[in-house]
């Protein structure tokens, strides 16, 4: 097998390496839906879907199917290309990121320096899916909700790059693999403990900048309709649908990556050696991030919307403040070695 | 060297093509767009030179806050195409000339005498375990320290400047300060509890809620 797979090409490997990621993070980002239903109808004291398939298990693969025979209507005087174009910019930069998450020590597609950096750089991107659609449908729903969606994410941005300068001033990297070794020990060497604060913020502002509950003002239908993809139908509106869910798994790993240890085993080493499911792997990996990804649909279910202007505030205000002065303390922390963290 | 003489030959194609557009294009929005993706392939030329820190800083700073805020801008303004059209014609004669004077002084500067192949030789490639970012923070933090941080000053002198240039008092607006709507007082704000004294023998719903509304009325 491994002959086989050296005999193969390199852009055929990498062909194949994409591949084994992006199918199963489709195949997730379905069922994310479907999870979110069912979640959401039990804290409800519903039921949720529950008609197609055991338990309703089909669910996602009839709204697929129901979608892709949809029409895409295009307005009259929308600016087409530009409209047709807005769903894939949103859903490429999801996609394109997972290039370098680490799944386990090791295996990542691209283990590159500057990581961290090109993460930030791809989630920077996806805002403007959000704005050429709202521009592009010619519709002043759409506009609305594009203007308040792009206000909200590019405040958050700042916040969520200022928690990431953090990360990477306690780990001294910015590849993501290293950034997790960096916090091996146990559960109280990962960053969350050290960086609290930073980690509240990352997590909200992630939050904020996927346009979910409790901050989903882009799609306010109570206010605009349903913010700036209100002229979307059909296919077009599912990829839409399905960059929120992706970038929502992606907010949820980069979580676990950069502040719970990504694929370390919560105790410490010595406890665990050898023993299979005690042991690092990629399992941890996805009990974080699962974790997570039900964090983000737990909130939606608890929280009533944000009012715009106190969005606005909390991100300016509060939360760039908050990692100002957090940086400077890990900073100082990492320069005078403080133990356990750092005292190596 | 095949494979990525050629990556160089698209990108730049690419990035030449779209510089072309922004400054053809009518519509202001398409011609930002181009200018979006002139700075996102020219960012991909950098990360050929092995830049990879400065390319994906252009891509986070210029396409993914400069751009971005250009786009908001741009999309509010109500353009009239029509006057932005007229007087082609009368400003030409002094655009070009201007055109002419701006290619010359670029040719001067970064012609060949200056920036050729024998001036500036192809570096060696950098090993795989170089760090771009190291190598550009400490450049940037011991040689080129007073420059970065005159840098600095500058954009924070523009930043207060334009937050003051916006701030001024309106006394018509009806601003709420957050402070106090979310300010709850201890006496009126509070959820109160009372306790209830549970009356045995009255059972029956309708007695039980008599009893419950009649000490309602009583403690009011």
């Amino acid at each position: 097998m491994i002959e086989l797979w050296n005999s193969l090409p390199v852009v055929i490997q990498i062909l194949l390496k994409i591949t084994a990621i992006l199918v199963p993070l489709l195949l997730l980002v379905a069922y994310y839906t479907y999870a979110e239903r069912k979640v959401i109808g039990y804290i409800q004291v519903r039921i949720g879907p529950n008609r197609v398939g055991w338990r309703g298990l089909l669910q996602p693969i009839a709204d697929a199917l129901k979608l892709l025979l949809k029409e895409v209507v295009i307005p009259s005087k929308a600016d087409k290309a530009l409209f047709l174009m807005a769903p894939v910019i949103t859903i490429g930069p999801a996609m394109a990121a997972w290039a370098v998450i680490p799944f386990d020590a090791g295996l990542v597609l691209s283990d590159i320096n500057a990581g961290l950096l090109y993460v930030l750089a791809l989630t920077s991107l996806g805002v403007y899916g959000v704005i050429i659609a709202g521009w592009a449908s010619n519709s002043k729903y759409a506009l609305l909700g594009a203007m308040r969606s792009a206000a909200q994410i590019v405040a958050y941005e700042i916040a969520m790059g200022f928690a990431l300068v953090g990360v990477l001033v306690a780990a001294g990297s910015l590849n993501l693999g290293a950034i997790v070794e960096a916090q091996a020990g146990n559960l109280f060497t990962w960053y969350w403990l050290p960086l609290l604060p930073l980690f509240g913020v990352y997590l909200i502002s992630g939050v904020a900048e996927t346009n979910r509950a409790p901050f989903d003002v882009a799609e306010g239908e109570s206010e605009i309709v349903a913010g700036f993809h209100v002229e979307y139908s059909g296919m077009a509106f599912a990829v839409f649908f399905l960059a929120e869910y992706a970038n929502m798994i992606l907010i949820s790993a980069l979580t676990a990556v950069l502040f719970m240890g990504g694929w370390l085993s919560p105790l410490p080493q010595s406890w665990v050696d050898g023993v299979a499911l005690l042991d690092d792997g990629f399992h941890w990996f996805a009990l974080k991030t699962g974790f997570f990804m039900f964090l983000f649909l737990w909130l939606r279910a608890t929280f009533p919307r944000y009012r715009y202007d106190q969005i606005m505030r909390l991100g300016w205000k509060v939360f760039i403040p908050i990692t100002i002065v957090w940086i400077l303390v890990v900073a100082l922390a990492v320069v005078y070695r403080l133990p356990p963290w750092w005292s190596a | 060297m095949g494979f990525e003489k050629f990556l160089f030959y698209v990108f730049a194609a690419i990035t030449l093509a779209a510089a072309g557009m922004v400054v053809t294009r009518r519509n202001p929005v398409h011609a930002v767009l181009y200018l979006v993706l002139a700075f996102f392939s020219s960012a991909a030329l950098w990360l050929l030179l092995e830049a990879e820190f400065l390319g994906l800083v252009l891509v986070l700073v210029y396409v993914g806050a400069v751009m971005v805020l250009f786009l908001f801008v741009l999309m509010m303004l109500d353009i009239d195409l029509a006057t932005l059209r007229a007087g082609f014609i009368r400003y030409l004669p002094l655009g070009a000339v201007i055109a002419v004077v701006m290619a010359a002084q670029i040719l001067l500067v970064v012609g060949p005498g200056n920036f050729g192949a024998e001036q500036f030789p192809a570096p060696a490639a950098a090993s795989a375990e170089a760090s771009n970012i190291e190598e550009v923070g400490m450049l940037l933090y011991t040689a080129y320290v007073y420059p970065f941080e005159l840098a600095a000053v500058i954009l924070l002198v523009g930043i207060i400047a334009a937050i003051r240039l916006t701030l001024r008092k309106r006394p018509d607006t009806k601003y709420v300060d957050p402070k106090h709507q979310v300010e709850v007082r201890k006496g009126p704000d509070r959820v109160r509890l009372v306790s209830q004294v549970s009356t045995a023998g009255l059972r029956e719903e309708q007695g039980a809620r008599g009893v419950a509304q009649s000490q309602e009325e009583g403690s009011a």
